[in-house]
């Protein structure tokens, strides 16, 4: 399997404030991945390092066989690294349509175009001219998603994309991974939900604190071994 | 009669008003940017047509055409180079750097074309009119000013709305965080904003030129006008912009109907009453 993205010890900063400390993470061609952490853990900091929404520069990062850490975000976006932003951020003044097409602006060729996105999210069509922010949270999750994949992506990145949605919904959102699989990208997953992380994932990384704490194939991770990795093995009395 | 004619006047009057305000609006909508130099802008323009003009004897049409490109790659250039480090969550440091330049820009005028009220010749335009009835006739200067007003906010809506840039646009002035994720480049895309209403402001120069007399300090006047028109049409919305120019123009007319000295003042207050009476304005968006 060829190497699509790879971090080497990447650190990120709010200001002073150090959010991840050395993180090394890969995801193969063809790969679907998920990070899961508890709140705070750093997984959309280390998705905002690698699109170059938080500076990165000097730092390792290469993606499809490119060195991207200190690009500008919107040159990263072009290489092919697009995201479905924690909380959708839709754009509230354009419609449904429109906040699709926008994710098609870096003009990268490849099979997604807006007949394949109504294709695998047919409850968009009949609001492709209301308001984005007009929807119900699930539809504007495709939207979302719809409007990265409008990109052409070599690598999706989904930041908790299954968040406050009910059930059905949920089901409904991870039946289009799949789909998007086949069209040539690789997914990586940010997940609160470790259920729906290992039943999705070939690959789980788990974050706590800004490091990676466990790492490996669902299959072979044990439930204590993640509930370690996720909530930290130190009792009270240890850490006082 | 004489008030209809006064309407009628302010309606056309309005025109230069919303050419004054448009580019303003366009900066404050996509980038929630306060120009304070944007009159001393204006007059610029109106000094470089009237140069380029009288001074070095070229045909009107294409001093208009260098004006615009002079105006577009000036505007262009200053987002880039200046305006874009100021730009934050702070509104303090764009107003301060504005207000500067609004003093530069001033003091360079008058240091180029001294302190003396000056006006471009615009030959038969000046002269040449509708009559409509008795006691009204419309002037050709005043009635271009309107459709050029009415032409100039069309397009933009047009860009606006209709078009890529547009939509990219409207997507900076709701979340330009995340613009970056669509490949856009914030730096860019407000440069073309301002390129946009820098070519605004030099047809708003070009006719303030033909207008009325101007001078080096005519700058925060315009500003103020144009700053009256905005709020009185409702901040973001560009046909509001031109609604609000032609509210204060007729307010103005006929304050001077009443009186000659009442002019500037009508203006004012209609537009505090506005503002008191419907402080998002006439049509707001945002
Ligand atoms: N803009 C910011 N400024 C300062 N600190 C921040 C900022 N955003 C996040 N942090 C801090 O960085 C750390 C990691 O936050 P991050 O948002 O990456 O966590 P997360 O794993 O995505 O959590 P969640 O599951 O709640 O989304 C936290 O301690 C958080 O408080
Ligand atoms: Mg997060």
């Amino acid at each position: 399997m060829t190497t699509l993205l790879e971090t080497r010890a990447l650190e990120a900063f709010y200001g002073d404030f150090q959010a991840l400390f050395g993180v090394d993470v890969t995801v193969g061609e063809g790969e679907t991945v998920a990070l899961i952490g508890a709140n705070g853990a750093g997984k959309s900091t280390f998705l905002r390092a690698i699109t170059g929404l938080l500076p990165a520069k000097g730092q390792k990062v290469s993606f499809d066989g490119q060195e991207i850490a200190g690009l500008p975000a919107d040159r990263i976006h072009k290489a092919g690294l697009a995201m479905v932003p924690e909380g959708r951020r839709l754009f509230p003044s354009l419609t449904v349509e429109e906040n699709l097409l926008i994710g098609a602006s870096g003009g990268r060729k490849g099979p997604w175009s807006l007949a394949k996105v109504y294709d695998l999210f047919p409850d968009l069509v009949a609001k492709k001219n209301n308001p984005g922010t007009a929807l119900s949270g699930g539809q504007q999750q495709m939207v979302a998603i719809g409007r990265a994949l409008m990109s052409n992506p070599r690598l999706l990145l989904c930041d908790e994309i299954s968040l406050g949605l009910a059930p059905k919904v949920i089901k409904d959102i991870y039946e289009a991974v799949p789909r998007i699989r086949e069209g040539g990208t690789s997914i990586l997953v940010v997940e609160q939900d470790v259920g729906q992380a290992m039943a999705v994932a070939s690959r789980v990384y788990c974050f706590m604190e800004g490091r990676v704490t466990l790492s490996g194939p669902p299959g072979e991770l044990t439930r204590a071994e993640i509930a370690a990795a996720y909530f930290g093995t130190k009792t009270d009395e240890e850490a006082a | 009669m004489v008030w209809v004619n006064a309407i009628v006047q302010g309606v056309l009057l309005g025109g230069l008003y919303a050419l004054f305000a448009a580019g303003l609006s366009l900066m404050f909508g996509v980038m929630r940017f306060v120009n304070l130099a944007h009159g001393d802008f204006i007059v610029t323009a109106a000094y470089l047509m009237l140069a380029l003009v009288t001074g070095f004897g070229i045909h009107p049409a294409f001093a208009v055409l260098f004006v615009l490109m002079a105006l577009a790659s000036a505007g262009y250039l200053n987002q880039r180079i200046l305006l874009n480090r100021v730009l934050g969550a702070d509104l303090l440091p764009p107003v301060l750097v504005t207000f500067g330049l609004s003093i530069i820009i001033q003091n360079a005028l008058l240091e180029v074309f001294s302190a003396d009220s000056r006006r471009l010749n615009a030959g038969w335009l000046d002269t040449a009119s509708f009559r409509l009835s008795e006691d009204i006739s419309i002037g050709a200067l005043p009635l271009l000013m309107f459709v050029a007003a009415v032409g100039v906010i069309a397009a933009m809506q047009f860009i606006f709305y209709r078009t890529a840039l547009g939509r990219m646009l409207r997507a900076t002035s709701d979340d330009p965080e995340i613009v970056p994720l669509m490949g856009g480049n914030n730096a860019h895309i407000f440069a073309i904003a301002t390129l946009i209403a820098s070519v605004v402001v030099g047809i708003a120069g070009i006719f303030l030129a033909m207008k009325t007399n101007f001078d080096p300090a005519a700058g925060p006047a315009r500003l103020l006008f144009a700053f009256e028109a905005v709020i009185i049409g409702g901040l973001g919305s560009l046909w509001g912009t031109l609604l609000g120019g032609v509210i204060l123009g007729v307010a103005q007319t006929i304050g001077a109907q009443i009186d000659a000295g009442y002019q500037i003042l009508a203006g004012h207050l209609v537009f505090l009453a506005i503002l008191v009476a419907r402080p998002r304005g006439l049509l707001p968006k945002m």
